[in-house]
C-alpha cells in the first residue's frame, strides 16, 4: 500500500498546440454580444403560456380541487389536475443510460391527495397569454386541510413522527465498517468530538427552469429545455406513457446549472400541456417558482469523534451523518454515498466507522448540488482537523500533512487511490499565495483557512456510465463534433473543440460543436458529477484519434513513410523530420472521400465497470477517481458588528491537465463565489415546511461587492482518467470553499460556529457566550 | 385589459413605434420586440439581468414601464457595437474569459458603460459598487474586474485619440 510513486510528472514528448492554451471559448463571443439564444428565447406561432398551480402548505390533504372557473376563463385553453393524469407518476431517480432504476422512488406529478411539501404543484394551466394563465390559476378553488408534518430529520426518526415516505422516513443509510476501531481509539492519546451543521441551499443560477414543447408531424413531443440531462427523454416518455422515442429533448446553452437543472423540471407539464392542446406551450419560470421548484443542496449534521496521538497521527474516526431529504426521494441515497466516501477527508485513516442516513421530512426535497454531499463531508472534516490542530496545539497544515493520502493509499471505502494525490502541494501553495497578512485595527481581528477535500470526477462505477461522440472532417478539412453532452456554463462544448483541433490538426475556429439534442446527437450522458470533461472529453477524443489514425495512414502512403512519422497542423499534414514533404488537409481529406475512407468516426467511451459495494462494510470502489486541491482564504471579522469580509481567496487545485486553463480559473473563482455564499450568507429558511426566503432579496448571494480577486493556482499531475491526464474541476472548485472560511472566522475569532451559514448573528453569539460573565450572579 | 397606447422610442439606434399596455415592463416590451438578449432573471430588480441604457443610464428593464421610456433612446448589449467595431467592453469581456454560462453577462456589459461614463478609470471598488446591482452565479467576478479595466483602459485611449 505504500511505497507508489509520488513524484508524477509529465509525460514525455508530449506537444500540444491547442490544448492547455487558454483561448477564448468557443461559446463566449455569442454570449458577450447578445447573440446566444437561450432555452427561454425560442417562441413559436400560436404558442400558448404556461404556469404552475403550487400548495401553499407543507403538509396538507387536499379535499377539494375545483377548476370549473379557470376553464371557463376565455383564453384558457386547458388545465390539467390530479384527476387528468390517471395513476402517471415521475422517477425521481438518476438520469441514467443504463436502464438501471431504485424500486419506490416515483413521485405524483400533480397533488392527487396528499401535499408533502410547500410549493407541491397542485395544477397546470395553459393559455393564450401569460397575464391568462395567471389569472386562471388564481380562479382554481381548492380545500387543503392540515395534516401533522415533520421538519426535523431526527424528529422525523422517532416513533410515532408522521411518515413523509416509505415505512419510517428513512430514505437510505449508509456504513462503513473499516480496520479495528476499537483498536484504534485504544492507540489514541486524543479523542476529538464535534458536531457540525450545514443548511438547506439554492442553487441561484440566473437562468430560471425554462422550456418550450411541442408535437410534431411524426406525433414526437419536442421540448426545448434547459436541463443539464437530455436523456431523462426517457423518464418523461415513461411519465407519459408514450415509447422512448416520442420524446425528443433539445438543449440550449444553459444559464446556469450546478445540480439544479439535473432532475427534471418543467419538462413533464411541458410535454403534458403540448399533448393535452395539440399546440407549442412555453413554460418559464418566475425566480419565485425556481426557488421552489428544483430540489435544495441537503443540510446535514455531522459529528466526528476522532481519535490521534499526541504527535498529530489519526489512529480512528467514528462519523455520523443525518442528512434532510425533504418530501421526496430524488437523489438523496447518491449524494449520501458522496459524503460517506468523502467522509473522512484526504487522509489516511486505517480505522473507520461511518453511519450515515438520508431522513424524509416536509421540508422542500433536496437533491444534486456542485459538491453533492462530499462538500458537505468537507464542511465538517475540515474544521474538525482545526479542532484537533488547536487541541493538540499543533500546526493546522502540519497536521494534515502528517495525515495526507498518498497514492496507493486506501480511502474510508477500501478503494486505493491510483492517481496523483497532490493535496500537500496545492495546500502549501495556496497558503503562500496569502502572502502578508493584512493588520488588525481595535475590532477587527484577521484571521485564516485553509481547507483540503477529496473530491470525486465521475459517476459511481456500478452505474456502468458511458459516453458517445461522433467526430468527423468535413471535405474543406473543417470539423464537426457531434455529442449529446449540454454545456452549462463551464465551457463544456469548447473543451470537446479544443481537444479535437489538437488531435486533427487544425485551429478551434474551424471545429463546430453541435450538442444536447436527443436526436440527432450521439448520446453523451449528462453534465453532473463534474464528468462531461472526463466521460465526453474520452469520448471526442476516442473518436478523433480513429480518424487521424485514417487521414495519417494515408498520408503517410502519400509521403512514402511510416504512419509513425506523419503529424497534422495548422491544417495540414506533414512527415516530422522533413517538413517540407506536407499537404493540406483540405487535398489529403479531398482524397480520402474520393477514396471512400471514412472521414468520421462514432465513439463511446466507457468509465471503469464494478459491482455494487458491500453493503455491510461499505468496501469497494465507487468512483472512477478523485481529485486533490485546497483552498485557502484571510478574512477580517468586525468582533462589535460580527460582519466577516473576505480579503484573500485562494484556489488551488492538481486538475490533471487544464484543457483550457482560463476556463478552469474561471471555475475555480467561481466555486469560490459559491462557497463563500454557502459559508457566510445562503439559506433557505423553512419554518415549519414554509420557503420564508424565496427571493434574492431574502436569499443572499455574493455579489460583486463582497467578492475579493480570487487566485487560480493550477497543477498538472497528468494522472486523471480524462482526457490527457485531465481529472476535474467543476465541483472540486467549491467543495473545500466554505470549511476554509470557517476556519479562518474560527483562527479570528478564537471561537468556533458550528453551523452555516455563519452570519454576524451567530459570530456575535459565540462571542457572548465566551465574555466572561459580569457581575455577581 | 389594461388600456394599450402606441409611443415612439429608439431602439438600438432604429425609431420605433410601439403598441405596449399601461403596465408592460420594458423588458416585456423589448423580449417581444425579439431583443432576446435582454434577459429576465428575477423582475424584481434584484438581479440585474435586464439591464438597458436609457439615454446611456443603465436601469433594470423589468422596473421601467415602458410608457415611461417614450421618446428615450434605449441601448441593448447588442445596441453597444453599432458602427461596425465591437464594443471594447465586449471584447474585453471576450478575452478576458468574464463569460460563463453568459445568461448575466448582457446585464454586467450595459451596467459597466453605464458606469464607466461617469468613472472612466475605476479601481477595484468602483467597478465592485458600479456592478453591485448585477448578479453573477458563475464567474466569482475575478475576470468580469478584469475585463472592466482592460475595455477602460481602451475607452481613455479611443478618447484621448478622439
Ligand atoms: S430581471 Fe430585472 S433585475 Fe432581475
Ligand atoms: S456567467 Fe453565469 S451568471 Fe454570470
Amino acid at each position: 500500500m505504500t511505497g507508489a510513486p509520488q513524484d508524477w510528472t509529465r509525460a514525455p514528448n508530449v506537444n500540444l498546440r491547442q490544448v492547455g492554451k487558454p483561448l477564448v471559448r468557443t461559446d463566449v463571443p455569442g454570449k458577450a454580444q447578445g447573440r446566444t439564444r437561450f432555452a427561454g428565447d425560442h417562441v413559436m406561432p400560436n404558442m400558448l403560456h404556461a404556469k404552475v398551480l403550487r400548495a401553499p402548505k407543507a403538509s396538507a390533504r387536499l379535499t377539494r380541487l375545483d377548476a370549473a372557473k379557470a376553464r371557463a376563463l376565455e383564453g384558457v385553453v386547458c388545465v390539467l389536475t390530479a384527476a387528468d393524469l390517471a395513476d402517471r407518476r415521475a422517477a425521481t431517480d438518476i438520469p441514467g443510460q443504463t436502464g438501471r432504476k431504485r424500486l419506490a422512488t416515483d413521485q405524483q406529478i400533480l397533488v392527487r391527495e396528499r401535499v408533502r411539501y410547500h410549493g407541491e404543484p397542485l395544477a397546470l394551466i395553459a393559455a393564450e397569454t401569460l397575464a391568462l394563465a395567471e389569472r386562471a390559476a388564481d380562479l382554481i378553488e381548492y380545500d387543503l386541510e392540515p395534516l401533522p408534518g415533520v421538519f426535523d430529520p431526527v424528529e422525523a426518526l422517532k416513533p410515532g413522527a408522521p411518515i413523509v415516505q416509505g415505512t419510517d422516513n428513512v430514505v437510505a443509510t449508509y456504513k462503513v465498517r473499516k480496520g479495528d476501531l476499537e483498536a484504534g481509539f485504544a492507540e489514541a492519546e486524543r479523542v476529538v468530538e464535534n458536531t457540525f451543521r450545514t443548511q438547506f441551499v439554492e442553487h441561484a443560477f440566473l437562468e430560471p427552469e425554462v422550456g418550450l414543447a411541442w408535437v410534431d408531424e411524426n406525433e414526437v413531443i419536442n421540448i426545448r429545455v434547459s436541463t443539464q440531462v437530455i436523456e431523462h427523454f426517457r423518464a418523461i416518455a415513461d411519465a407519459l406513457g408514450v415509447a422512448h422515442n416520442q420524446v425528443r429533448i433539445l438543449g440550449s446553452m444553459v444559464g446556469g446549472g450546478f445540480g439544479g437543472k439535473e432532475d427534471v423540471t418543467v419538462e413533464i407539464y411541458l410535454a403534458l400541456l403540448a399533448q393535452a392542446t395539440g399546440r407549442p406551450v412555453r413554460l418559464a419560470y418566475t425566480r419565485e417558482d425556481s426557488f421552489f421548484g428544483h430540489g435544495k443542496r441537503h443540510p446535514f449534521v455531522i459529528t466526528h469523534r476522532t481519535g490521534v496521538t499526541q504527535d498529530g497521527r489519526i489512529t480512528a474516526v467514528q462519523i455520523t451523518m443525518t442528512a434532510d431529504a425533504g418530501a421526496y426521494v430524488f437523489l438523496s441515497p447518491y449524494v449520501l454515498l458522496y459524503a460517506v466516501v468523502a467522509g473522512p477527508g484526504p487522509y489516511r485513516i486505517d480505522n473507520v466507522h461511518i453511519d450515515a442516513r438520508a431522513v424524509a421530512t416536509n421540508n422542500m426535497y433536496t437533491s444534486a448540488f456542485r459538491g453533492f454531499g462530499a462538500a458537505q463531508a468537507c464542511v465538517a472534516h475540515e474544521q474538525q482537523m482545526d479542532e484537533i490542530a488547536k487541541e493538540l496545539g499543533l500546526d493546522r497544515l502540519e497536521l494534515r500533512r502528517r495525515n495526507f493520502l498518498r497514492t496507493g493509499d486506501e480511502i474510508a471505502t477500501g478503494y486505493a487511490i491510483e492517481s496523483a494525490v497532490w493535496s500537500d502541494d496545492c495546500m502549501t501553495k495556496a497558503w503562500a499565495a496569502l502572502g502578508e497578512r493584512a493588520p488588525e485595527d481595535g475590532p477587527v481581528k484577521i484571521g485564516r483557512g485553509v481547507a483540503t477535500y477529496q473530491q470525486s470526477y465521475g459517476r459511481i462505477t456500478w452505474l456502468h456510465d458511458t459516453s458517445e461522440a461522433w467526430v468527423g472532417v468535413e471535405i474543406d478539412a473543417t470539423v464537426v463534433v457531434r455529442s449529446g453532452v449540454t454545456d452549462i456554463g463551464a465551457g463544456q462544448v469548447s473543451a470537446l473543440a479544443q481537444i479535437a483541433a489538437e488531435l486533427l490538426g487544425v485551429s478551434l475556429g474551424e471545429v463546430t460543436v453541435y450538442n444536447s439534442d436527443s436526436a440527432t446527437t450521439p448520446l453523451a450522458g449528462t453534465t453532473t458529477a463534474t464528468r462531461a470533461l472526463y466521460m465526453t472529453g474520452n469520448a471526442v477524443h476516442l473518436a478523433a484519434e480513429a480518424l487521424r489514425g485514417r487521414l495519417i495512414g494515408r498520408a503517410a502512403e502519400e509521403f512514402g513513410v511510416a504512419p509513425s512519422e506523419v503529424d497534422l497542423a495548422e491544417s495540414r499534414a506533414f512527415v516530422i523530420d522533413a517538413p517540407d514533404k506536407s499537404m493540406a488537409l483540405k487535398d489529403l481529406v479531398g482524397i480520402c472521400a474520393s477514396e471512400g475512407i471514412h472521414r468520421s468516426e462514432l465513439a463511446m467511451f466507457r468509465a471503469p465497470f464494478t459491482g455494487e459495494i458491500d453493503p455491510e462494510t461499505g468496501q469497494g470502489r465507487v468512483h472512477p477517481d478523485y481529485a486533490f486541491g485546497a483552498h485557502a482564504v484571510e478574512v477580517a471579522v468586525d468582533t462589535e458588528t460580527g460582519e466577516v469580509t473576505v480579503l484573500k481567496s485562494v484556489g488551488a487545485h492538481d486538475v490533471g491537465q487544464a484543457i483550457n486553463p482560463a476556463a478552469v480559473a474561471g471555475q475555480i473563482e467561481g466555486g469560490a463565489a459559491q462557497g463563500q455564499g454557502y459559508a457566510l450568507s445562503e439559506a433557505m429558511i423553512y419554518r415549519d415546511g414554509e420557503l420564508m426566503t424565496p427571493s434574492f432579496s431574502e436569499y443572499l448571494i455574493p455579489t460583486a461587492m463582497d467578492m475579493p480577486r480570487v487566485q487560480s493556482i493550477i497543477l498538472e499531475s497528468r494522472s486523471g482518467l480524462g482526457p490527457f491526464g485531465a481529472k476535474g474541476i467543476g465541483e472540486p472548485a467549491l467543495t473545500p470553499v466554505a470549511p476554509a472560511i470557517a476556519n479562518a472566522v474560527a483562527d479570528a475569532i478564537g471561537r468556533r460556529v458550528f453551523e452555516l451559514p455563519i452570519t454576524p448573528e451567530r459570530i456575535v453569539m459565540a462571542l457572548r457566550e465566551a465574555e466572561p460573565r459580569k457581575g455577581p450572579r | 385589459m389594461a388600456e394599450t397606447k402606441t409611443i415612439a422610442l429608439t431602439i438600438n439606434g432604429r425609431d420605433r413605434k410601439v403598441a405596449a399596455p399601461a403596465n408592460a415592463t420594458l423588458l416585456e416590451t423589448l423580449r417581444e420586440l425579439g431583443y432576446f438578449e435582454v434577459k429576465s432573471g428575477c423582475e424584481k430588480g434584484d438581479c440585474g439581468a435586464c439591464a438597458v441604457l436609457v439615454d446611456g443610464e443603465a436601469i433594470d428593464s423589468c422596473l421601467a414601464l415602458t410608457w415611461t421610456v417614450a421618446g428615450r433612446a434605449v441601448t441593448t448589449v447588442a445596441g453597444l457595437s453599432l458602427g461596425g467595431a465591437k464594443h471594447p467592453l465586449i471584447e474585453a469581456f471576450e478575452k478576458s474569459g468574464a463569460v460563463q454560462c453568459g445568461y448575466c453577462t448582457p446585464g454586467l456589459i450595459v451596467a459597466a458603460q453605464s458606469m464607466l461614463k461617469d468613472t472612466p478609470e475605476p479601481d477595484d471598488d468602483d467597478i465592485r459598487l458600479g456592478l453591485s446591482g448585477n448578479l453573477c452565479r458563475c464567474t466569482g467576478y475575478t475576470k468580469v474586474f478584469d475585463a472592466v479595466r482592460d475595455a477602460a483602459a481602451v475607452l481613455r485611449g479611443a478618447e484621448s485619440q478622439a
